[in-house]
């Protein structure tokens, strides 16, 4: 508050880089987006602390926790879905399909994501609640800010600062959870057992939720987030917005008896700005700063009532409605206002994508076969004249139990293959072995044609052998000398 | 002294010089940066002092601490020399015909043979053990020597025709031409001979005459069919590798030269673990022979269909 003078207005000098932070002291409001808010923010809350408790059984080869990143095994866990890093694409595939998602949820209903599920409003909203659980509404918080500093101050200073710090350090802690056994780790966590990255990174997590919940708060929205930015570039005159409807509000005034000329049923009671989790007023119009939390609406719903006006001076409305509205025109009917082409065109694309995946998801082999040939040197002749190849193969089970599978030759007629495993004596154009659960096996295989046999191309396919089946083959070459003419 | 002049809508002290009208101010470092700055000059004083870090004429300073980048490689080398001790220690205590048995120190001992052969052996046999011409490739089936781990062991450890070494592979070829033994013409008969006998020409007539001389000078070493001995390290003549060339030039020099490739005896310069771990290594990389298959979990039976 340094660069404001005593009556509130800025300071003319000296000139600052930045405006100073005014701090946002929101009042406690109830309403039915209020209500909306507790039950997104409990059920994100929810999803987020509970998800790594959940178990899912495996078999004995598998963990058996529901969702589980196991980096150290490179391994991604959920419900019946296991990944391989080279299935990675199925993690690209959900953020691209989160990406239009929240495209899709941006042209049907504006900025929900900034206003309910965005974990910044998420967690500033709880820090939010613990002030006003500690401090008091609204006033009293002002009243406490602006209090010298004395016993009373700081113990309460201390205490809810400590109340962070115990937020902030669960939701670091619970990160990490999903990155191993959760039961396990929490015990090994606070028994000192856990990783040294287990500290650190619930150290860091802890200190970001500090930093940015419990004192950046809505800065974080109006200047660190890229995304309201994009959501600016993408919002249009039919979207969905918190729209104060200033044909109808204005002029705004606090006695409309004693005004001379007619007033709008806005009563400048300044509600609407009180409860702003951003500090914003609504009334100036669209603005980066509004997150759509519809706070304002509640609180302005709440005064219409005791004053006997219709609800929704403050209200969600496109540009165009209000365009219309303002005309006298009838309001567009809700559905409208959610499927637009544009609506249609991401769900679209979104849903394509979905399926698309579940449809890899389906069909996707939980066999595979990498092969890599030597090319240093790229065949070697034998004693008996014959023409050897040497290959890198990599048999992959994917499943979460051990499976016979079988390794054919394919091409290069009368060549046999034998195994660094093996003697050459048991060559064959079949190999078979029984890899492991969840399992690579590098095995390194000669394959040996007879002279005079020319390069060519060749291949490998590998077969499960178990009921569920499967096959998968790798496409490779035979090297040999050039024909001596 | 220039007289102070402030800038009207910042409020900060300008430098006092001027040009076209453009005017600089005088603004004063931040706190937090000017301390910060001060911080890392009270620490590059401590460290010149704890560190190696003025230089001299004949040498520069040591620092307090008595740290040395060297001192430091020395360490990390100590920290891996105890990390490899065990393996090592098992090593020797394994006698090199009794690895096989023991799928993971065998596994070790490849892969520390892997790494000693690029360091002691790429230069004459090549980057994948390929070898040229007089410089066996270490791939194939064909074994001067022998090819079980404990032949390939005993050639590593010796060498091949070092002097000094008692049990070294030794051996001979007398120069035929060169002394005198073969005259120029037998020479060529022997040529014809020898190439015949893998099937690189018909057999004909100048074949049946060095057929005679193979008999009275040659299979002593060769064999009576040229299938070569190990003893003598004398190559088999009758299979399709040719460690020199099996052209006519090139079996007429060596019959006329003879050659004799030498290899170092690696215990003059390795300890008995790593030319283990060579051995091993050659032996694994698709010639060894007497093999057997080791006891991997994963080794299943190979069927025995198709061919």
């Amino acid at each position: 508050m340094t660069n404001m003078d005593p009556k509130g207005q800025p300071k003319a000098a000296p000139n600052r880089l930045h405006a100073e932070r005014q701090a946002v002291y929101p009042r406690a409001v109830n309403g039915r987006f209020r209500k909306l808010k507790w039950a997104v923010m409990v059920f994100c809350l929810a999803v987020y602390y509970i998800t790594p408790w959940l178990r899912w059984h495996r078999g004995p080869y598998s963990p058996d926790q529901f969702v589980l990143i196991d980096l150290a095994h490179r391994r991604f866990y959920m419900g019946a879905i296991e990944i391989w890093p080279q299935e990675f694409y199925f993690v690209a595939g959900l953020l691209i399909m989160a990406g239009i998602g929240l495209f899709l949820v941006t042209s049907a209903v504006g900025r929900a994501w900034c206003g309910y599920a965005c974990p910044q409003t998420v967690w500033t909203d709880v820090f939010q609640h613990v002030d006003r659980w500690i401090d008091g509404d609204r006033n009293a918080q002002i009243k406490l800010a602006k209090a010298p500093w004395g016993a009373a101050k700081t113990g309460k200073r201390l205490f809810k600062w400590s109340i962070y710090l115990a937020i902030s350090f669960s939701t670091g802690g619970a990160w990490i959870l999903y990155f191993a056994d959760a039961p396990t780790l929490f015990m090994e966590f606070f028994r000192g057992e856990a990783a040294p990255v287990a500290y650190s990174t619930v150290a860091v997590l802890t200190g970001t939720t500090l930093w940015l919940g419990g004192f950046m708060r809505e800065q974080v929205c109006v200047y660190m987030c890229p995304w309201p930015r994009i959501q600016s570039a993408m919002l249009d005159e039919k979207s969905l917005i918190v729209t104060y409807k200033d044909w109808r509000g204005e002029p705004r005034g606090k006695n409309a008896k004693a005004s001379p000329t007619p007033l709008g049923d806005c009563i400048d009671c300044g509600l609407c700005t009180a409860v702003c989790p951003t500090g914003i007023d609504i009334r100036e119009g669209p603005q980066i700063g509004c997150i759509t939390c519809a706070l304002c609406i509640d609180a302005c719903d709440d005064v219409m009532a005791k004053t006997g006006r219709p609800r929704g001076l403050i209200d969600y409305a496109t540009l165009e409605d209000g365009e219309r509205e303002a005309a006298g025109q009838p309001a567009t009917p809700h559905w409208k206002l959610i499927w637009h082409p544009r609506t249609l065109v991401y769900l679209g694309l979104w849903s394509a994508i979905g399926l698309g995946l579940l449809f890899a998801l389906g069909t996707r082999q939980h066999i595979s076969i990498a092969v890599s040939k030597d090319r240093n040197p790229p065949y070697m002749i034998l004693s008996s004249g014959d023409i050897r190849n040497a290959y890198a193969v990599r048999w992959k089970n994917m499943e979460g139990r051990p499976r016979p599978m079988e390794l054919t030759l394919d091409g290069v007629p009368g060549a046999t293959m034998w195994s660094e495993d093996m003697a050459k004596a048991n060559a064959a154009r079949k190999l078979t072995r029984i890899i492991p659960a969840d399992t690579t096996l590098p095995l390194r295989i000669y394959v040996s044609a007879p002279a005079n046999t020319p390069e060519q191309k060749m291949g490998f396919t590998l077969r499960a052998l178990d009921s569920d089946g499967g096959v998968t083959s790798y496409d490779t070459r035979f090297d040999a000398p050039e024909a001596v003419h | 002294m220039s007289v102070k002049k402030i800038d009207e809508p910042t409020g900060t002290e300008t430098m006092g010089h001027e040009w076209d009208g453009i005017e600089e101010l005088n603004t004063p470092l931040p706190t937090w940066w000017l301390w910060t700055f001060y911080a890392c000059i009270a620490f590059a004083i401590g460290y010149c002092v704890v560190y190696p870090a003025i230089p001299g004429l004949k040498e520069g300073s040591h620092g307090t601490a008595g740290w040395t980048s060297r001192g430091d490689l020395a360490k990390e080398m100590d920290a891996a020399k105890a990390a490899r001790a065990p393996v090592l220690a098992a090593l020797d205590a394994t006698p090199i015909e009794d690895l096989p048995k023991n799928a993971d120190l065998m596994a070790k001992a490849v892969a520390g043979g892997k790494a000693a052969f690029k360091v002691n052996c790429v230069p004459c046999h090549g980057s994948a053990a390929q070898g040229s011409v007089g410089f066996p490739n270490l791939n194939d089936d064909d074994w001067l020597w022998g090819g079980t781990l404990t032949d390939i062991q005993q050639t590593l450890t010796h060498g091949i025709r070092q002097p000094g070494d008692m049990e070294t592979r030794n051996s001979a070829m007398p120069a035929f031409g060169r002394d005198g033994i073969l005259k120029a013409a037998e020479v060529q008969d022997v040529v014809s001979y020898v190439r015949s006998l893998s099937g690189l020409e018909p057999a004909g007539a100048a074949a049946q005459r060095g057929s005679a001389l193979f008999a009275a000078n040659c299979v002593a070493c060769h064999g009576p069919e040229g299938k070569g001995n190990r003893m003598f390290g004398a190559p088999n003549l009758a299979d399709k590798i040719w460690l020199y060339g099996g052209d006519r030039v090139a079996i007429t020099n060596t019959v006329t030269n003879a050659h004799a490739g030498v290899m170092p005896a690696w215990n003059t310069r390795l300890d008995g673990a790593t030319i283990k771990m060579l051995a091993a290594y050659v032996h694994s990389l698709g010639g060894g022979e007497n093999f057997s298959q080791p006891a991997a979990p994963a080794a299943a039976e190979a069927a025995s269909g198709g061919q």
